[in-house]
């Protein structure tokens, strides 16, 4: 079963290249992680897939489908630059929202209520919109995107602004959506809750996906580190060892790093003949880790 | 998945309708909306009012006094009176001294003073201008009178001639149309109120535009219908906001004038001007808010809305400064005439004209015709503009690139 695509999407604004062969897929019932640099395309992309913008090249499609208005009207989208009028009031504003996408109005009421109690502004229901607190506002936002009950979530920094709370909350529901068989892509800068929330990732540099995986696809797939602590060896004790790389030293521990081909257990034997070694650890780089070296190493190299 | 893909086909007009049903919703319940109205309203029927009182019905224009001895000379007064359009009540006194406390207290304006051989008149203060033309001749004839006498001849009979002599005038080359004084206020009235609600409604389809670019939830609505429904859906939510204001204002002052006499105009007149400034609104607002929800995408803030329909604001303005100031003396103007079936100028300059009367069948027809030709033009244009320009925030979006951009 297949649920969002994107497909070779191209973009350029005059003569900058927003976008290029953008390619990855969101499976149903998959929480997906998009991560990047500011400016990197992730907005353009989410942009494209709703139709607010359109693609130079390329092809957006859901269960095999391009993507039409109708099955727009199926995705639960949440802008980067939030939006609400603000002089509505909440379950109005909802209401509309949820009609705007297809719904009856006896369903769309009942669902307005149903999100705001669910996302805790219920007692803010009849306030405008400007009324309420960034937090709450946010909240709303959240409220709006899935008010129509959608089958597809493309999220832009759902988690920029909200409390701890709240972001227990979000989780919570984007989980339960996944599990409903939605897929939900979303972006965010926080790769300590993409790492923990999302079943896959992906990287995006350039206007160009650069790594996608699970988060530990794409751990395996880096380069191994090493850390050992071997307080009596000298500078340079691990020069000359195949495919090894020192990376630095801080007082009695040295980062290493191995290339392809490299032993660790030929570096262990070395630092044992140092004298004692206190640590020797395989250190698995964090997804904060990753994205630095995918973004900065081939940011030099372009 | 398992619950059944829910049926979110949705026609274009229901878009269209969803959208200026949340407009009309929220500008409806509005407190500036409905105040506004009101006071309109009122200020309508306050002035129908005030104008009743101040023209004060069948009161004579003035009240001239006449002892025994100038009694000769008052019917001769009251039929100059009527000759130029002043109505004068004649009132006999004892004898001058009763005359004059009557002057002094102010129950005549006037008292005809002295033996009746020629005119002597007396007045509290001034004498009116009006008046004093009913008195030189009346004057006149007195001479004229005692001319004859002296030439022997009959006074009666040379009065009699005089009053009968005639001149034929011969069909005219072409029909004059008799204006009259209240359809030229109505048609002021009309250009007012249709001047008034093309700029504010105008104005409050940029400002809704800007205020969707600003709050950014343009890029929501976008991804649920095509720019142009929304479009669609602002202007003819706003129009028929205004549209309900106009009814209201323009069928409470004809109620209003004709319950208090003071339209004497037909019943059908009156309502053939409400109708006719009701077609004008339409077709003025709808040509003239497409330019405006174009113009306003281009801006992002609600500062910049003021410049940014300048241009079009211009067109409204200078129609309407036309009107007002040369149609009220000049009602068959040729320049206003020839600038009244322009498709830019006729939403004001027309329903002036019209309300006003005078207007040959052609003209009208060609003006709405043009103005209907013109819209799915502007329609399209707008289109373009409002689709390339409203996801485009920051710096005002220049007209050519809106135009160009695909």
């Amino acid at each position: 079963m297949t649920g969002l695509e994107i497909d070779g999407i191209s973009k350029r604004y005059g003569d900058v290249v927003a976008l290029r062969e953008m390619t990855f897929d969101v499976r149903p019932g998959e929480l997906f992680g998009f991560v990047g640099s500011n400016g990197a395309g992730k907005t353009t992309t989410m942009r494209i897939a709703l139709g607010v913008l359109s693609a130079d090249a390329g092809e957006v499609r859901y269960a095999g489908e391009p993507v039409t208005h109708e099955t727009r009207r199926h995705i639960g989208y949440m802008p980067e630059e939030r939006g609400l009028y603000p002089k509505m009031k909440v379950a109005e504003q909802l209401t509309y929202l949820a009609r705007l996408h297809g719904m009856s109005a006896a369903d769309a009421r009942a669902s307005a209520g149903r999100w705001t109690e669910r996302l805790g502004v219920a007692a803010r229901r009849e306030d405008e919109v400007q009324k309420l607190s960034l937090g709450n506002q946010q909240r709303v936002q959240l409220a709006a995107a899935l008010v129509h009950e959608p089958r597809i979530l493309v999220l832009d920094e759902p988690f920029s602004g909200l409390d701890p709370v709240a972001v227990d909350v979000m989780s919570q529901v984007l989980k339960e959506k996944a599990a409903d068989g939605v897929p939900v892509v979303f972006s965010s800068h926080q790769l300590d809750l993409v790492e923990r929330l999302c079943d896959r990732v992906g990287i995006v540099r350039n206007g160009q996906m650069v790594a996608v995986g699970t988060v530990g696809e794409l751990r395996s797939g880096g380069a191994v580190r090493l850390r050992v602590d071997a307080p009596e060896a000298g500078d340079g004790w691990a020069d000359g060892l195949p495919g090894v790389k020192v990376l630095g030293r801080t007082g009695p521990v040295t980062e290493l790093e191995l290339g392809d081909g490299a032993d660790d257990q030929a570096v262990l034997k070395a630092a044992l003949a140092t004298g004692p070694v206190r640590e020797f650890a395989r250190e698995q780089p964090s997804l904060t880790d990753l994205f630095r070296s995918v973004v900065t190493t081939e940011e030099v190299a372009a | 998945m398992s619950a059944p893909v829910p049926d979110v086909r949705m026609s274009p007009a229901s878009a269209v309708g969803l959208v200026a049903s949340r407009e009309i919703g929220t500008r409806v319940k509005s407190k500036a909306y409905r105040v506004s109205t009101v006071i309109m309203l009122l200020l309508i029927v306050v002035g129908i009012v005030l104008i009743k009182l101040i023209s004060g019905g069948n009161d004579a224009d003035s009240t001239v006094g006449y002892t025994s001895a100038t009694a000769p000379l008052a019917a001769p007064l009251k039929a100059g009176g009527q000759a130029v359009g002043e109505k004068i009540d004649t009132m006999q006194v004892a004898d001058e001294a009763a005359g004059r406390a009557k002057l002094a207290d102010g129950s005549i304006d006037a008292l005809l003073t002295g033996d009746g051989k020629s005119v002597h008149v007396q007045v509290k203060k001034d004498l009116d201008g009006k008046f004093a033309n009913v008195l030189r001749l009346l004057s006149q004839q007195v001479a004229v009178t005692e001319q004859v006498t002296a030439l022997g001849g009959d006074p009666a009979r040379f009065q009699a001639a005089i009053a009968s002599a005639k001149f034929v005038e011969d069909p005219p080359l072409e029909e004059p149309y008799d204006y009259n004084g209240q359809q030229l206020v109505l048609g002021i009235v009309a250009g007012i109120l249709i001047y008034m609600s093309l700029l504010l409604n105008g104005q409050s389809v940029a400002q809704g535009v800007v205020e969707e670019k600003t709050s950014r939830v343009v890029e929501l609505l976008l991804s649920t219908i095509k720019p142009w429904q929304l479009m669609a859906g602002k202007v003819l939510g706003i129009g028929l906001v205004g549209l309900i204001q106009m009814v209201v204002i323009g069928a409470g002052g004809v109620i209003a004038g004709l319950a208090t006499g003071v339209l004497t105009i037909s019943v059908s007149a009156a309502v053939g001007t409400v109708v006719w400034l009701i077609v004008w609104y339409l077709l003025g607002f709808f040509m003239y808010s497409i330019v405006f929800a174009a113009l306003g995408a281009l801006v992002s803030r609600q500062e910049d809305v003021g410049g940014a329909t300048m241009p079009a604001l211009m067109l409204v303005m200078v129609g309407y400064i036309v009107g007002i100031s040369v149609l009220p003396s000049d009602p068959g103007n040729t320049f206003a005439e020839v600038l009244s079936v322009i498709p830019v100028f006729s939403p004001t300059l027309m329903p002036m004209r019209l309300a006003m009367g005078g207007v040959p069948v052609w003209e009208a027809v060609v003006s709405v015709g043009l103005v209907v030709l013109m819209i799915p033009v502007l329609i399209w244009f707008a289109a373009r503009i409002y689709r390339n320009a409203v996801m485009r925030t920051g710096a005002k979006v220049k007209l050519r690139d809106a135009l160009r951009a695909a």
